[in-house]
């Protein structure tokens, strides 16, 4: 099934019938089976999908963290596949922006310094109006000197959703960024993220296994054994948790995805 | 456990292997050292049980003057050619040969310049024709006194044969005289020299006037005994039948001496190594103490689960401890191994460049295996000790929470260091000032020793300021300012890193700063006092001093323009009855007054009569001595001792020597002949015109030459450059040993830090810009480990230099561009042994990383 939303033109970053097939012979494994997506401009779509139905490998590829097997995989006007690492780097420091489960921000560096760090590496310097509405929107102006270690896990991914927001990327991608948070924590981070597309224009795509956190986003797009298998447009978390419970029932057992 | 232990040791074989190879190295010094000494004194006791193979019995004068090998050559005195005949009458006596041999003969060869030995001696002997051991290979013996035979050793180094006219120098006459080579010796089984020794036979005539200065005399007679006669019961008549003034020995007993006297300059050389492989195992001991360090707190999940699931805090010590044993085991067997082949080596090289020494078998002597083990394993488990109590303190619930451990404080780690560092300080105080009696060097090695450790422990406090502020100057790039935080990031891994290289750029730049500052004091000494235009003298380059006629200094002071030379020979002597005490004779001490513009303290500055002496004010203090008293001297050569009287007092730098005696004293001196003679010209007169002159006066002594005042201090100082360049090669291991523990460092700090590194790559780092930062890291390291190795190491060479003064040393000399050299090369071994590391970084999967635990 291919899921096509949108008008190609408006699409931030796009998939033509991508496969991953890890490892070869009885240990091979095939993560992706020719999916086709496109993740329109401007809007919040997530990829939800039991463990191991390959949601996180569908996200590396589009991001251009994991090469894929087969198929094309482009961001704006970009192809991405082909490219090498300098290419690739290019393509992350530019135009992509990341929100990972853990967080990840450099424990020597402040907040600020955490938020500045991808437009310091590429030599940018950050629009000052803009660099103030995200950090006003995520509420951090009081704890921009503190270190990662000072602030508490909520704080530390708003950090990290600052991070991705004011470089102004693309696309956004973020990894299950609710995962490690309680679910206060988790509710005013995905605020901000459907704040940023309903206000600013930001495209987010988002992997999660949360119905309720999948519910915050414009579109959904379900995936199973490697494939797409369903989407919802304006979901709710009874909707997503009804087609979730329709997935589980022929789940493969087959593990393609860490 | 065991397990478990060796498991995560076999996890970790790499990083082991690095810090291991520290411990390799010294271990291998260690039992290279043994290896060497067992296998050269035993080629030596075969060379000399060899040389004394012939010989039952040997009659020799009692020396007037004892001296140790380290101090200069043994002179058997000469005594009557009727002393043979002395010998030949005891009963039992089957063949008494009369023997002249002395050191100091010298072939010239054919391209004109003496023939050195390295070590070797160069004896000049009376032909007593062949034996079991002495072949004659070719020609004839010598039967005039301008004939001689060599061997063929000496023939080869000197590329002379058979028929050729050649020249020598001998210890009484030193200036050229040609002979007429008539015949090549060897010796059994085909050796060309016994233990590379270079000999010269002349005819007995000509080797009693030569060698020993006086005709019709011998300097030690070689006896065998008659049938049924033991050498020993034979040695016992014969010491009665000859009285107290001779020496009867054994030729077994004589064989153990010499082999013994050799082997006391070998033991010189083994503790040279043994000071080495302490220096290695020090900043080993820095490299695995850290790498177990970061083991295990990379491991504290691992162990705390190990504890939440029942192990005791003794259980984790013991794996720390057991994988710290395995390691010493792994490298002291290495060591051990690379030791053997570089005793081996250093044996095969000395033999070869020493002159032909025929190596005995190879030998490991259990000292070397013992040591080996010992100094291996127990280094590694002490250094792995500290660590190991850490690994106990984990408390079982970090198996729970995020390995988020806390900078403990720096306090109590700097307390200990200020007072470790008081503790060296104040024993270097103690070993510098002299008080510390017998114990002077101990006293100042541990002194060291200490200020290292306490240096060290203080190094982690230092780090914050001195890191950031090196790490500002790479602060201009995103790469750069990452690379400075992450350097400052664990200050006790950081400091230690650093303090390991440290240790070998301190004791290169201590070293040099005693060096410098003796070598500059000794040029401004001679430059402000030493009124001499010209100097002949010989550059040494073996055992033996260069000397030269004493007729030159004579016939150099009638040269027009010269206004007054004063030559100088040098020796040991026995002082008033007591101990040995270094001496020199003054041709003539008005002369030497001049030169040195100096004015008596006491008494008169006078050509000295031929029982007079002159004291410079510290021998005068020395002795006990002043003006008008008399002291007893006994030399080398002198039938019984002389009386002198003392008739002037010089200051210390306005003198040569503390003891300065007359002329005639000189002549019965070791060497006989003056090994110096500094020359003043009338004003005005010019060096390039006198200079020619004197040069034709030394024309036959290929050894000597004549110098300007610039270029003999530089001569007098050059020994000094020669020490420091191998000094500092030998140090350059240390520095070696320092950059694998960089290497180490940065590459547990990559793993350490992979998830970071994949964020940043995901982010948009570059590769070149990954490896810029790793590379920042380990510049800031590195050159932070040089900057503490310069100031503790010019430290330490000022704190000598102070304690120096009064021998002379009053300049510090700091040698600022060999410390911009060190700053310049600790920032290339920075670049270096970041790269491994770096390219590990840049080449890291990124989406592998983001999610590596």
């Amino acid at each position: 099934m291919t899921a096509t939303v949108g008008r190609e033109a408006r699409a931030a970053a796009r998939a033509s019938d991508v496969w991953k097939v890890y490892g070869s012979g009885e240990a091979q494994v095939v993560a992706l089976r020719g999916v086709s997506a496109e993740f329109e401009r401007g809007r919040f779509t997530a990829i939800m999908g039991p463990s191991g139905s390959g949601k996180s490998t569908l996200m590396h590829c589009l991001a251009g963290l994991d090469s894929v097997t087969r198929g094309t995989v482009s961001i704006g006007d970009t192809t991405v596949t082909g490219l090498g690492d300098a290419g690739l780097t290019n393509l992350r420091r530019d135009k992509v922006g990341f929100i990972f489960q853990q967080f990840n921000l450099l424990p020597t560096l402040t907040a600020k310094e955490n938020i500045l760090l991808p437009m310091s590496i590429a030599g940018r310097r950050p629009d000052p109006a803009w660099y103030d509405t995200v950090i006003d929107t995520v509420g951090l102006r009081a704890r921009l000197d503190h270190r990662p270690a000072q602030l508490s896990g909520g704080q530390q991914q708003r950090v990290a959703c600052a991070r991705a927001l004011v470089a102004r990327p693309e696309v956004i991608f973020a990894d299950e960024p609710t995962g490690n948070l309680d679910s206060r924590s988790g509710a005013e981070v995905l605020n901000f993220l459907r704040n940023s597309v309903r206000e600013h224009g930001q495209t987010i795509v988002m992997v999660t296994h949360d119905p309720t956190a999948a519910a915050y986003a414009d579109r959904v797009v379900f995936l199973a054994d490697g494939e797409i298998v369903s989407e919802l447009i304006e979901p709710t978390a009874d909707t997503v948790l009804d087609t979730m419970k329709k997935l589980d029932v022929p789940a493969a057992t087959e593990v393609g995805n860490p | 456990m065991l397990r478990a232990t060796l498991k995560s040791l076999l996890a970790r074989k790499v990083r082991l292997i690095l810090s291991g190879l520290a411990v390799v190295l010294g271990v291998m010094f260690v039992s290279g050292a043994f290896v060497l000494t067992d296998t050269l004194g035993r080629s030596f006791d075969a060379v000399f049980a060899d040389a004394y193979a012939g010989v039952d019995v040997s009659v020799a004068a009692k020396p007037k003057v004892t001296v140790g090998e380290a101090e200069g050559d043994q002179v058997a005195p000469a005594f009557p050619a009727d002393v043979v005949g002395r010998v030949r009458a005891v009963p039992g006596v089957a063949e008494a040969t009369g023997v002249v041999s002395a050191d100091g003969a010298r072939l010239i060869g054919s391209n004109g310049k003496v023939v050195t030995s390295l070590g070797p001696p160069q004896l000049g002997q009376n032909w007593t024709g062949e034996s079991d051991l002495v072949e004659l290979r070719q020609g004839r013996a010598p039967q005039a006194d301008d004939e001689i035979v060599v061997n063929v050793a000496l023939a080869t180094a000197a590329k002379v044969e058979v028929g050729d006219r050649v020249g020598a120098l001998t210890a009484f006459e030193s200036k050229r005289r040609d002979f007429t080579l008539v015949g090549l010796f060897g010796y059994s089984g085909g050796r060309d020299s016994v233990g590379g020794a270079h000999e010269i036979g002349f005819t007995t005539p000509a080797a009693q006037r030569l060698m020993l200065g006086k005709p019709d005399t011998f300097n030690s007679v070689t006896v065998r005994a008659a049938g049924g006669l033991t050498p020993e019961a034979l040695r016992d008549d014969l010491a009665r039948a000859l009285g107290p003034q001779y020496e009867v020995k054994t030729g077994e007993q004589l064989s153990a001496d010499a082999a013994a006297s050799f082997k006391e300059g070998l033991s010189f050389f083994n503790k040279v190594l043994l000071g080495f492989a302490a220096v290695a195992l020090l900043v080993g001991t820095f490299l695995i103490l850290n790498t177990f360090s970061i083991i295990v707190a990379q491991r504290t999940r691992e162990l705390a689960l190990m504890r939440a699931i029942g192990a005791s805090g003794r259980q984790i010590i013991g794996s720390v401890v057991l994988e710290a044993l395995a390691v010493g085991l792994i490298a002291s067997v290495l060591g051990l191994g690379a030791g053997i082949g570089v005793g081996a080596l250093l044996a095969w090289a000395f033999g070869t460049f020493a002159g032909g020494l025929a190596l005995a078998g190879l030998g490991v002597p259990p000292a070397a295996v013992v040591s080996a083990f010992a100094v291996g394993m127990l280094i590694t488990v002490v250094a792995a000790l500290l660590p190991a109590l850490r690994a106990a303190r984990i408390p079982p619930i970090a198996a729970m929470q995020d390995v988020a451990t806390p900078d403990r404080p720096l306090t109590r780690i700097t307390v200990s260091g200020a007072v470790v560092t008081a503790v060296g300080g104040a024993l270097l105080a103690v070993g510098l000032t002299g008080n510390a009696g017998g114990g002077t060097l101990p006293v100042i090695l541990g002194g060291v020793l200490f200020a290292f450790i306490g240096v060290a422990l203080l190094t982690p406090l230092l780090s914050r300021p001195v890191v950031s502020l090196l790490g500002g100057l790479f602060a201009w790039s995103v790469p750069g300012r990452l690379g400075r935080l992450n350097s400052g990031r664990n200050p006790r891994r950081t400091a230690i890193t650093a303090a390991a290289l440290m240790v070998g750029i301190a004791l290169v730049t201590g070293v040099t700063v005693i060096l410098d500052s003796a070598k500059s004091s000794i040029a401004k000494t001679a430059e402000s006092t030493l009124d001499a235009q010209l100097v002949i003298s010989g550059a040494q380059t073996g055992p033996r001093q260069p000397v030269f006629d004493p007729a030159v200094v004579d016939r150099a002071a009638e040269v027009p323009g010269v206004n007054t030379v004063v030559g100088i020979y040098n020796d040991n002597a026995v002082v008033d009855g007591g101990r040995m005490r270094y001496v020199v004779a003054l041709t003539d001490l008005a002369a030497m007054g001049q030169i040195f513009h100096a004015t008596a303290q006491a008494g008169t500055i006078a050509t000295l009569r031929p029982d007079q002496v002159a004291l410079s004010v510290s021998g005068a203090k020395e002795l006990g001595k002043s003006v008008g008293d008399r002291l007893t001297a006994q030399f080398a050569r002198s039938e019984g001792s002389h009386t002198y009287t003392v008739t002037a007092v010089l200051p210390d730098d306005r003198s040569i020597g503390s003891i300065m005696l007359p002329r005639g004293a000189g002549a019965e001196f070791t060497s006989p002949q003056p090994f110096s003679a500094l020359v003043q010209l009338t004003p005005g007169t010019a060096v390039s015109q006198v200079q020619p002159r004197l040069e034709a006066l030394v024309a036959d002594n290929p050894e000597v030459s004549v110098a300007d005042r610039a270029s003999f201090i530089e001569q007098q100082t050059s020994g000094f450059d020669t020490l420091l360049t191998m000094i500092q090669i030998l140090l350059a291991l240390a520095i070696v040993i320092a950059v694998l523990g960089i290497v180490n460092t940065l590459a547990l700090s990559v793993l350490e830090r992979t998830r970071e590194l994949g964020l940043l790559r995901a982010i948009g780092l570059r590769r070149a810009q990954t490896m810029r930062m790793i590379t920042v890291e380990a510049v800031v390291i590195s050159v932070f480990g040089a900057l503490l190795g310069i100031v503790v190491g010019a430290g330490l060479g000022a704190a000598v230099v102070r304690a120096l003064r009064d021998e002379g040393i009053t300049d510090l000399v700091l040698p600022w561009s060999q410390i911009g050299v060190f700053l310049g090369l600790a920032a290339l071994v920075g670049v270096v042994a970041a790269a491994l590391p770096a390219v590990r970084a840049a080449r890291l999967n990124v989406l592998g990383a983001i999610a590596h635990d």
